[in-house]
């Protein structure tokens, strides 16, 4: 044995090499790569950030103006012998007088209003006073007429729509300088416009038609709405939640719960996982091949565009419902079968509501997916104009109907620049309904969902 | 078990559906997107003025439109293809072969097609001349063919502003294209004189020289266009040297973004079109099956409401919205009215 006792180590003056306090250069090498990997990531979120703010701002500026309308309030004199040539207030005579002979009423309602309240503009033609209603104000009235001949004879008070060239000057979108070079609008018809919205005579204000009514034509961009592609996109959703989800659900629990596992399922599973990638382009070519020429169903309608978008949509829905069936842990279903339970009441009894809030979220993301969609429906003639309602269902998935997406397609097209702005606040309803959708998802999902 | 007897049932109720689907009640119209603005303000007014449901129209083009009519006979077949072109044979070959043997050809009107640039840009000249020596693939220099080397407009006529060559064509698939290959460049190749050098350089074979005509430079100069007039009106914003092709209609309700040009010195209207001075035009048509007619309720009062003084005359909504209204009206009214039949 030594009896030397060990040296104290002297406390050195700096900091050993490996103390945890300082760090050495290889360390700081490895923090600076962290730093610099968490920079990248602020960056890309910042730059999808920056994407979707500058999407939704540029949607929302353009397509806001949609959902205001102006409308001018002028006393019109339903002259009788205009509206109704032959004097014997018969609904079925006065149908004879076209919509266009009641031009000269609004034309003679405004000028009388002009006079009566000493607005002067010079210059104003008869052309400007013409178009500065809109031709649905016409209709408007008729149909008024023809509902009660009472009128006939009166003055009536309605809003009439003005034309959207006005209507833009309201909203900012035709100005003074354009006006002069615009063959559809004149500077007097701007006039016009200030001096009766001095007089109270013109307002804007919201346009509930922008949801409710049919599709327009060309010349009247500020009466088109978004009615018949709301009703045409439930009543394909409709159709898509009534046949994927029981078909998707039914074929999950299949391939989940009780198939054999063999190459025959094998290809299934790898086929599906094929489908769900499959261009949905390819799903409309195949619609318009298997149910409007082979099975006769006819075009434009919602059940065609339904079937479509089931097709489309069942990958999703498998793939999501079997992820949902293979979460459920497995003691679960040994402790059915130990109880006694036959396989199909432990899947319907045990398994099945266990997964069912991922099911719902599957199946929400998918219909959010389908009702977006527009390729498809492209093919099997949803593109159409479209302006009668369809009946309720079932009988109504069988008339012609548009599509939300498919609309806003349309109206993108389209010459007059007023239906830019429909399109932008058509996007505008279509997001919202995806929020809505996506919404329920996370709160089903965080409503009934278990955690192990 | 709920989910399958709710399958069962949503299965029934469709089939149920399907099978009570009841004849067609209102009239359905493919084809042309030039011809659809027209036949969609002809199907408001109708549905608005009669006790008939709305049409449903369709876009697609004319030939995708004659295509769907020459389908058969049968509520599964649409009852009107629009067309911005004549029917051709072989479509009414097709036709017959499919049953579909009595048309009833209707001319409702004229419609010009306009070169227009950025509003704020340089004003255009042009003649179908300048048009094919600017755009043309080869062009012939004293009998002889070469290819195009012109870069600025005022390579091709000094006249014109010196400004980069860039046009907006209509791509094949469009009928406006047939119309531009035909009256502007096979016009401007025989103004040119280029015309007899493609021949003599094709061995004397004049429908080789046509097609020398019709072939557009692939340098970038000018650009086919197979969307819509909205794209092209795209491009030239986002581009303002550019010059589009565009039809009438839609330059008319695009005045405040759009300069037209002048062809030969005419500026485009409803009025120089009708005259016929404005050379750049081309009748629209739509064609009617005649075998539907007492079948799908509507058919013919559509026709006849279309072709009607109110709708499709001189003061109607059409000629307001751009339509060159038919000269011989009355002809087409009393044809629909006959139901005449194309031979």
């Amino acid at each position: 044995m030594t009896d030397t006792t060990p040296d104290l180590v002297p406390a050195p003056a700096t900091p050993a090499q490996n103390s945890l306090l300082v760090a050495d250069a290889r360390t700081r090498r490895r923090n600076a790569a962290e730093t610099r990997f968490r920079a990248y990531g602020i960056i890309a979120i910042g730059l999808a950030i920056a994407a979707l703010v500058w999407l939704l701002s540029t949607i929302i500026a353009d397509g806001a103006g949609a959902f205001r309308q102006t409308y001018a309030t002028i006393p019109v004199t339903l002259d009788a012998a205009v509206v109704d040539p032959k004097g014997n207030r018969d609904p079925e005579e006065m149908k004879k007088v076209l919509t266009l002979s009641y031009d000269k009423l609004l034309i003679t309602g405004m000028q009388d209003y002009l006079a009566q309240e000493g607005i002067q503009i010079a210059g104003l033609s008869d052309q400007d006073v013409k178009g500065f209603l809109s031709d649905q104000a016409k209709a408007n009235l008729r149909d008024a007429v023809l509902a009660d001949p009472a009128l006939v004879g009166e003055v009536v008070t309605v809003p009439a729509l003005t034309s959207s060239r006005i209507d833009g000057y309201f909203k900012g979108r035709v100005t003074a300088e354009q006006a002069a070079r615009d063959s559809k609008t004149s500077p007097e018809q701007l006039q016009l416009a200030d001096a009766l919205h001095a007089n109270g005579a013109l307002e804007t204000r919201f346009n509930s038609d922008f949801i409710t009514n049919a599709d327009a034509s060309e010349t009247r961009p500020e009466a088109a709405g978004l009615g018949v592609a709301i009703l045409g996109s439930a009543y394909m959703m409709l159709i898509v939640l009534v046949l994927a989800l029981p078909i998707g659900v039914a074929a999950s629990i299949y391939l989940e719960e009780f198939a054999p596992k063999n190459r025959l399922t094998d290809l299934i599973e790898v086929n599906i996982a094929n489908l769900a990638a499959v261009p949905s382009i390819v799903y409309g070519i195949l619609g318009l091949a298997a149910f409007i020429n082979f099975m006769g169903l006819p075009r434009s309608a919602p059940i065609v565009g339904g079937l479509v978008l089931t097709l489309m949509t069942l990958p999703t829905i498998i793939i999501a419902t079997r992820a949902a069936l293979k979460a459920v842990p497995p003691s679960i279903r040994d402790a059915a079968l130990g109880v006694g339970a036959s396989r199909m009441q432990t899947v319907f009894h045990h398994v099945l509501p266990l997964a069912m809030p991922g099911i719902l979220t599957g199946t929400i993301i998918g219909l959010a997916h389908a009702l977006g969609e527009t390729a498809p429906l492209l093919l099997i003639g949803m593109v159409a104009f479209v302006q009668d309602y369809p009946d309720a269902p079932p009988a109504g998935l069988m008339d012609p109907t548009s599509a939300l997406p498919v609309q806003i397609y349309n109206w993108t097209r389209r010459a007059d620049p007023a239906f830019f702005e429909r399109a932008a606040g058509a996007i505008i309803v279509l997001l919202v309904f995806l929020l809505i959708m996506n919404l329920a998802a996370i709160w089903l999902r965080r409503r009934f969902e278990r955690r192990w | 078990m709920k989910s399958v007897k709710l399958a069962v049932s949503a299965i029934a109720i469709i089939a149920a559906s399907a099978s009570v689907a009841s004849a067609r009640d209102q009239v359905q119209v493919s084809g042309s997107s030039t011809v659809l603005p027209y036949a969609t303000i002809v199907a408001e007014a109708f549905a608005e003025n009669t006790d008939f449901a709305a049409p449903v129209v369709e876009g697609g083009g004319s030939s995708a439109g004659l295509k769907q009519f020459c389908e058969g006979v049968g509520e599964n077949t649409i009852d009107v293809a629009n067309a911005s072109r004549k029917i051709k044979d072989a479509e009414i070959e097709t036709c017959k072969a499919n049953g579909v043997a009595n048309i009833v050809e209707v001319q409702f009107g004229y419609d010009g097609i306009v070169f227009a640039s950025d509003a704020a840009g340089a004003d255009f000249v042009l003649t179908p001349k300048d048009v094919f020596l600017a755009l043309a693939k080869d062009v012939a220099t004293d009998g002889a063919v070469s290819a195009n080397a012109a870069t600025k407009w005022s390579d091709v006529n000094p006249e014109l502003p010196d400004q980069d060559i860039l046009v907006f064509v209509p791509g094949t698939k469009h009928g406006t294209r047939e119309v531009f290959e035909e009256k502007v460049l096979i016009a401007g190749c025989e103004e040119a004189g280029a015309m007899e050098a493609f021949a003599a350089a094709n061995g004397g074979d004049e429908d080789a020289a046509e097609d020398a005509c019709k072939a557009l430079r692939t340098d970038g100069k000018s650009v086919d266009i197979d969307g819509d007039y909205t794209e092209t009106l795209a491009r030239i914003d986002s581009n303002k040297n550019g010059v589009g092709v565009f039809g009438l209609s839609f330059y008319e309700n695009n005045t405040d973004k759009l300069k037209v040009a002048t062809i030969n010195g005419v500026t485009p209207s409803v009025d120089s079109v009708a005259s016929g001075e404005y050379p750049v035009s081309r009748p629209l048509y739509f064609y009617v099956k005649k075998d539907h007619i007492g079948v799908i309720p509507g058919l013919k009062e559509y026709a006849e409401f279309f072709v009607s003084d109110e709708i499709a005359g001189t003061d109607g909504p059409l000629a307001a919205y751009g339509l060159v209204p038919d000269p011989q009206l009355a002809d087409v009214q009393k044809n629909v009215a006959d139901e005449a039949v194309m031979q």
